[in-house]
């Protein structure tokens, strides 16, 4: 298991600067979250991660081997996997073959039943298996996107608003899912808007905007609504 | 004796149903590619044409039949991954509208070269002559090319389907095609993809230039470029984004242009292209994503 390190990382589409000297780490068995508000550079960030923004200064590190420059496809094979904003499934494939593209990240070959482990975590996937993934519910389809991530069997879980448009008792099963994934000794990193939700559940919370951190936060400031107001206005 | 239900003789029938199958697999060829690279490659009847010309070649030299086949799929492989490594690689990521324009020039150039090289007249393959002799099947006649080119094409579509959807690089051209970002990102490899694509896409062009061949042994610089622009119009019919669809596209217009041909008087039959080109407009009028396609298929591209 490594450890991701961003290190000033800055982050530039054309003339607007989206992230501009960000440094945080995500160790092995953390959850690290990122709120802010829309536009604040979350997604870019995660993005830039996975090589697919243009980072004009900084480094990205996963354990001693710097992404900077590396393609999306590479990023995926050294272990970093990411839950994309809308979950991006395939509708026209079935939850199966979804799975089954996690596979092309995967570093070691294994036998048997590769799905096992994403069917336990999310036993719904198992009984539609056969199914179009597009006939899914919204929350069914966000346990499908995590699950296909997990089966890569990643070092690093990147995962992008994944509460975004669920019901209240969807949103329980995905942090919940999140807190058994960080049991499982990966290293999380959670942009989402449930700034509340997310600083409770995260072992430190960064508050992000105009592309720059402006705050951390502990799980024991979740109570504290004044704090987390007055970092969202800075 | 008759195909009652559409009173057509049954050869018409056996080479609509021939010609349906070539077409099908030139359209799930240009469409592999146009779902991995969003390039509608107009130089494929290029590398159909050089196909023919190394079968025409290798049998005026003299060489057994099976020996032009094997130069054929050479040639054409040879020249389709050039065509990768020369012309689609430098432009992917550029608008579908300069590799459309891109590959209209690699169509003309390798059109002018074949001029240059083999002169306007063309060359005769008359080795794979004999394809064209008939078969006496319960007292029907029909041509040993037109079973040859059912049998061959239903072969390679079955294959094509189970590499597709029981195979992982099948798994992640399907889903190249449809989110090309978002597999990239799961790990997905973009040049294996493209490159099995366009690999795939050679391989049918050359089985197509081998039986087109047969059914027309005159090769000319213009071998191959109507048929080419028929299968188009029948993959946009179809419905470019996925392969089932597009070669469902393929087949149809083949099947339509044979059984129409057959069926028309020969000072008609010279109305079918516009006549197909007029159906397949009306079509795309009412039904926008394709035929074969289910409701509109919103593209997400890079």
């Amino acid at each position: 298991m490594t450890t991701l390190a961003l290190d000033r990382l800055s982050v530039r589409y054309s003339a607007v600067d989206a992230v501009r000297a960000v440094s945080l780490e995500v160790k092995p068995g953390e959850i690290v979250g990122l709120i802010g508000p829309n536009g604040a550079g979350k997604s870019s960030t995660l993005h830039a991660i996975m090589g697919a923004a243009p980072v004009v200064g900084g480094d990205i590190r996963l354990g001693g081997d710097s992404l900077v420059g590396r393609r999306s496809e590479d990023v995926a094979r050294k272990g970093v996997a990411l839950v994309p904003e809308g979950r991006r499934i395939f509708a026209e494939l079935t939850v199966e073959e979804n799975l089954r593209l996690g596979l092309a990240a995967r570093r070691t070959t294994t036998n048997g039943d590769v799905l096992h482990d994403a069917f336990e975590l999310f036993p719904i996937l198992r009984e539609f298996r056969r199914r179009n993934a597009g006939a899914l519910s919204g929350g069914q389809q966000q346990q499908l996107a995590i699950a296909r991530a997990l089966v890569a069997e990643p070092d690093v879980l990147l995962l992008d608003e994944p509460s975004l448009g669920l019901a209240p008792r969807i949103v329980d099963v995905v942090f919940e899912a999140l807190a058994r994934i960080r049991e499982r000794g990966l290293a999380v990193l959670l942009v989402e808007q449930r700034a509340q939700r997310t600083v409770a559940l995260a072992d430190r919370s960064h508050v992000l905007a105009n592309g720059a951190l402006r705050l951390t936060l502990g799980p024991d400031d979740a109570a504290d609504t004044d704090r987390l107001i007055a970092a969202y206005m800075a | 004796m008759t195909v009652a239900f559409l009173n057509l003789s049954w050869p018409t029938f056996a080479e609509a149903l021939s010609l349906g199958g070539i077409y099908a697999l030139m359209a799930v060829g240009i469409g592999l590619v146009f779902g991995v690279l969003r390039l509608v490659n107009f130089a494929y009847g290029q590398l159909i044409m050089a196909g023919a010309y190394a079968i025409a070649y290798s049998s005026q030299w003299g060489w057994p039949t099976w020996g032009g086949i094997m130069l054929c799929f050479a040639v054409v492989l040879a020249l389709s991954t050039a065509m990768d490594w020369l012309v689609f690689r430098p432009l992917r990521g550029h608008s579908p509208a300069v590799m459309l324009v891109a590959t209209f020039a690699v169509a003309f150039l390798l059109q002018s070269i074949a001029v240059l090289a083999f002169g306007q007249l063309g060359t005769v393959a008359s080795s794979i002559g004999p394809l064209n002799q008939p078969w006496d099947i319960g007292g029907v006649l029909i041509r040993k090319i037109a079973i040859v080119s059912i049998a061959i094409a239903a072969f390679c579509l079955v294959l094509l389907q189970l590499l597709l959807t029981r195979t992982s690089v099948g798994l992640h051209m399907r889903a190249a095609a449809m989110d090309f970002r978002t597999s990239r990102m799961l790990g997905v490899r973009a040049n294996r993809v493209i490159g099995g694509a366009v690999l795939i896409s050679g391989l049918l062009a050359a089985v197509s230039a081998f039986m087109l061949t047969a059914r027309n042994p005159q090769v000319t610089p213009i071998f191959g470029l109507d048929e080419t622009i028929v299968v188009l119009a029948g993959v946009v019919l179809g419905g470019l984004t996925r392969p089932i669809s597009a070669t469902l596209g393929g087949f149809t217009i083949g099947f339509a242009s044979g059984i129409l041909g057959g069926a028309l008087p020969t000072d008609q039959s010279q109305y079918l292209p516009s006549f197909l080109f007029g159906a397949v407009i009306l079509v795309l009028i009412i039904r926008p994503a394709g035929l074969f396609t289910r409701g509109d298929v919103a593209m997400e591209r890079l």
